[in-house]
Parts: structure tokens; sequence; C-alpha cells
């Protein structure tokens, strides 16, 4: 990237973050978004974090991982029993409990990516599956954060504005790591392990960078989630939810960071639309997520999406890796 | 002349199956050397253990001295012996630029914050980066494909999009895996005048596994045959054109 790019890159990002925030303000204080809605454009901004974080070890680095929810729930988790035991004030303790879900989290990936570094493919995806319930069924068992009957009374601390901050820096610093050394590295793990070892890329480094960052702000959602919904259930964090996540990223393209975002407001706000539905919503969700899937490479579709990028006039560069 | 590279009675066992069996070799510095033998005689299977892909059972690879068996791959890679693969491996989905850039890795070292706070020192490096990248390239004449994807280059170029790479990491030793199959004529003879180009240039040593006999007897200074895994013959291109052993080998009795 040349450096004048750079700037002009960054101003458009400040200026289209900023308006973003403001409107969305706006929208909230005109009352055209109610209420109900607010907590679903907070869950967008959740479901933003968890599907970036996941394209970082699933699209960038091109290694099926089944595990994300629980990441998720030891951010969860270990934030909200941060903030309930020590009494500080909301301003210092919420950035401090958001840093503590995501560190929790970062450790633990740091342990998947143990076995991870030895295994690819099928075998990645069960053990990262395995440890998806290792977690679960760990706080199922552990009393102290109210094991099978939940951990309630996490002080409500996520507002839009943390939850829209916390989306804009994990989609920025992901951005971020893939322009530079190191994310061109992980990405050459994705395209040939044997190619990138020969070229004098250390790939386990690399590997073991994916999945820590990853985890990370999968946590960091995981912290957001558990200072919004105020209660926490094992049972929200399970196979179910890391497959959710992951339908998110396959719909918005691997390794498609823009894609990523789009793809989870738009499935996070589907299942609303169909509540109309009642008990046949699940079964209409499935049905537009396959037709959603069919339509992504007809030709019609491509043609119009060529177009919107074109009017914003991003280089192929772009396309590829943002 | 020093040797850039010394093998000493390397050995491999596949199970039961001794694929390699006392090999030596003996590369001087800027020395163009070629490695020939029949299909399953073990070359590349040499290769793969000079660039620490195999691990060696028995012997020893030394380059510029220092031992490197047991040494990981992308360790042999930053010390210096570079490779392209009997099958092409690029990185396809990644632009011609960027799978150059992959390989100058070697040379920049901003942290994981520089890069992603994209400070001062990133955007130095990156730029020193890009620049050696496309003078590279544009020994090959693939500047004007820079920012092309590397699997929309027609086959010829990403043969020499893969020599490309293999020279970002500053190489002392570049082993070529076939790299002129597939390729007409004309095409190899281009890319013999390539290779020596590339080898006055960049003075670096070559190792070269090829079928072909032309571009072999043309412009390898010393030549290794191998057979079954064992050293049938090592010499001169005129001796071993005249060894008994390599004409049986190759034509039968």
């Amino acid at each position: 990237m040349k450096k004048n790019d750079f700037k002009k890159q960054l101003l458009i990002d400040f200026v289209s973050i900023a308006a973003g925030y403001v409107l969305m303000r706006v929208l909230f204080a005109a009352g055209i978004i109610n209420t109900y809605w607010q907590g679903i454009v907070l869950n967008i901004c959740i479901n933003v974090i968890l599907t970036v974080s996941l394209n970082m070890t699933s699209g960038f680095l091109g290694e099926l991982a089944l595990g994300h929810a629980g990441f998720m729930a030891a951010g969860a988790y270990a934030s909200a029993f941060f903030s309930k035991t020590l009494k500080l004030l909301p301003v210092i303790e919420f950035p401090a409990a958001l840093l503590i879900g995501g560190l929790t989290a970062m450790l633990l990936g740091f342990i998947v990516s143990l076995p991870a570094l030895r295994l690819r493919g099928d075998y990645l995806a069960i053990i990262t599956l395995a440890f998806g319930e290792i977690v679960r069924n760990l706080l199922k068992n552990m009393d102290i954060v109210g094991g099978t009957k939940g951990y309630s009374g996490i002080p409500a601390y996520t507002t839009f504005t943390w939850a829209y901050l916390m989306a804009v820096i994990c989609v920025l610093a992901t951005r971020s790591l893939i322009n530079s050394r190191q994310g061109r590295s992980i990405i050459s793990v994705r395209e040939d392990e044997i190619a990138a070892e020969a070229s004098g890329v250390n790939t386990n480094t690399y590997k073991f960078l994916a999945f820590v960052f990853s985890a990370f702000f999968a946590g960091v959602a995981g912290a957001l989630y558990a200072h919004y919904m105020r209660f926490l259930q094992p049972g929200v964090f399970t196979l179910d939810k890391s497959i959710e996540i992951l339908v998110m990223v396959v719909l918005g393209g691997m390794g498609s960071i823009r894609g990523s975002v789009i793809s989870s407001v738009i499935l996070t706000v589907l299942p609303e639309l169909l509540r109309s539905m009642s008990d046949y919503r699940m079964l209409a969700y499935s049905v537009v997520l396959i037709m959603m899937m069919l339509s992504k490479h007809s030709e019609t579709v491509q043609a119009a999406l060529e177009k919107v990028k074109g009017m914003f006039g991003r280089g192929r560069k772009e396309e590829v890796h943002s | 002349m020093t040797n850039v590279l010394e093998v000493r009675d390397l050995g491999i066992n596949f199970g039961g199956l001794r694929a390699v069996d006392g090999l030596n070799l003996d590369i001087e510095e800027n020395q163009l050397y070629g490695l020939i033998g029949p299909n399953g005689a073990g070359k590349t299977t040499v290769f793969n253990m000079l660039t620490g892909v195999y691990e060696p059972t028995d012997g020893t690879i030394k380059l510029n001295g220092q031992l490197l068996n047991g040494k990981k791959a992308h360790e042999i890679a930053r010390l210096g012996i570079s490779r392209t693969f009997q099958n092409i491996r690029l990185f396809k989905d990644m632009t011609v630029l960027e799978n150059v850039l992959i390989s100058l890795d070697t040379q920049a070292d901003y942290g994981l914050f520089t890069g992603i706070l994209k400070l001062p020192k990133f955007h130095a490096q990156e730029k020193a980066m890009e620049e050696e990248a496309m003078s590279l390239l544009s020994v090959f004449h693939l500047e004007g494909d820079a920012h092309k994807l590397a699997k929309n280059l027609p086959y010829g170029k990403q043969r020499e999009l893969e020599i490309v790479r293999a020279l970002g990491t500053h190489p002392k030793l570049l082993l070529l895996d076939e790299p002129a199959a597939g390729m007409n004529p004309q095409e190899t003879q281009e890319l013999m005048d390539t290779i020596e180009t590339v080898r006055k240039q960049f003075n670096i040593a070559v190792l070269l596994i090829e079928h072909d006999m032309k571009l072999v007897m043309g412009i390898c200074e010393k030549i290794t045959v191998l057979n079954y895994g064992t050293m049938l013959a090592c010499g001169t291109p005129d001796e071993i054109k005249s060894n008994p052993d390599v004409i049986k080998a190759y034509l039968g009795e």
C-alpha cells in the first residue's frame, strides 16, 4: 500500500465509522429504531466481532474451526465473574472486563493451538469441536458461576457505543493485520504450507498467531454478550452457536472481511424478520439461507456486487483480502 | 574455491526402503550443478532432505560449514537454501507481487503491533520490500504481471515466478526441481539463459534436477548421476556422457 493511499483510506475509514455511529444514534433518538431493534443492533455488533474473528482462522489461515462458541463462552464467563466480584467504577471496570474476557479466551486459544499445530483439516475440526464441548461442560459443572442454573446478576454495562467501538476495533485490527507481513504469512499457510515453509515462513508461529488473535476477539464478543444479556447459561454456547458463526463466515466468503460484516448483519436480522412465521421460523430461515448461498454465485448477483464495488472505486487488490 | 554445500554419506529410509544411500555432493560457490537419474532414482528425495522436508536417516549436510541436520524447513530457507518444486507450488490466490513478498519477509523485521498500527517502520520496510520484489520480477520480465493473481499466469510464467520467489530469501544455493518440465524447446532455451543470468547476477550456486539432457549437458559444470538412490557417477558433462555405467542405466544393455 502506498503511503498516500494509506492516508486516504484512513480518512475514508474515519468518516464512515463516525457517520455510521452518528446515524445509528440519530435513528435511536428519533425512535425510528425502537428499543427492541436497538437490542438487535447490539447483537449485530457482537456477531460482527465473532464472524470477523472466526474468519481469521477459517478464512485466512484456512483451518476449519468448530469451537468458536467455546472461546466466546470463556470470555463471557471470565468477564462476568470479574465484574461481579470486583466493585469498581463502571468506566474502569467494563474495559477491564472486556480485556479479561479477551485474554482468557486468548489463553485457551493458546492451549488449543498446541494440538492444532500438528493437525490439519478434518482432525483439527474434531479437536476444536471437542474443545467447545469441554468448555461448555466445565462451565456446567462449575458452581462458582452458577453451573446449569446459569449465572445471573451481571451488571448491564454493554451499550451500543461499546459494542460499536469493539466491532470497529475488531474489523480494523483484522484488516490491518491481514495487510501486514504477518497477515501475508498467515494467508501463505492457507495457500500452500510446504511452499510457505520453503520460503522461510515459520508456519507454526503464524498458525498460533491466527488462533490466538481469533480467540481474543471471540472472548471480547463474549464479554459484550455477558454484560448485555446479564445472564449466562452454558446451554447458549453449544456447537450450534459455533456453526451459526461459521455459516456467517461462509456466506460472507472465506477470507472476506467486508463479506463477514455484511453476512452477520443479514443473518442476525433475518430470524427477526421471520418471527411472524412462528413455528416455521427456523424452517424458513434454512430455506432463505440455501437460496442465498445458491444465488451468491449466480451471474446476476455477481454483476450487481461488482457494480456496487465499482461505485466505491475499490481496486482489485482490496477485493482479495479485505 | 570453497564449497557452499557439503553432503557426506547422506541416506534415508522410508520404512524398509532405502531411498537414498551414501550420497556425497560438493557444490562450489557460484557453480551450476546437475543432478540427474532415471525416474524414481531419488533426486527429489535428495532435494527434500536438503531443504528440511525430510530428516535424513544418516549422513551430514553442511551449508558453508554449518550443519543443517535437524533444522526445520523454514530455518534452512532463511540460512540460504531455496527451492522450486517439481509440481508448481505457488500461492495461487495471492498476487504475483505478494508471492515474492512472502519470501522477502526474511528481509523484514517489523513486529506485530507495528504492522497492525501501521507505524512508520511498517511503511518504510514495506516500501523497500516492494521495490526489491519489483526489481526481482523485472529480471524475468514479470513486473507487468505484478498485480495479477498467480493462478492466472500462463504455465511458463508460473515456473519463472517460482524461481523469483525462491530468490526472495537471498539464497546462497538455489535448488531447481525440473524447471524445464512441460516447456517447449524455445522456452527451455530462454530458461537456460535466465538461469545463467540469475547465477551471475546474484552470485549463487544452482543445483538442478532435469530430464532434458540438452539443458543439463549444455549448462551444468558438474553432474552427479543417481540410480536406485545410489551415486552412479560424478563428473563433468563430457565424462558423464561417455561413462558406460550411465549409458547402461539410461539405455539398458
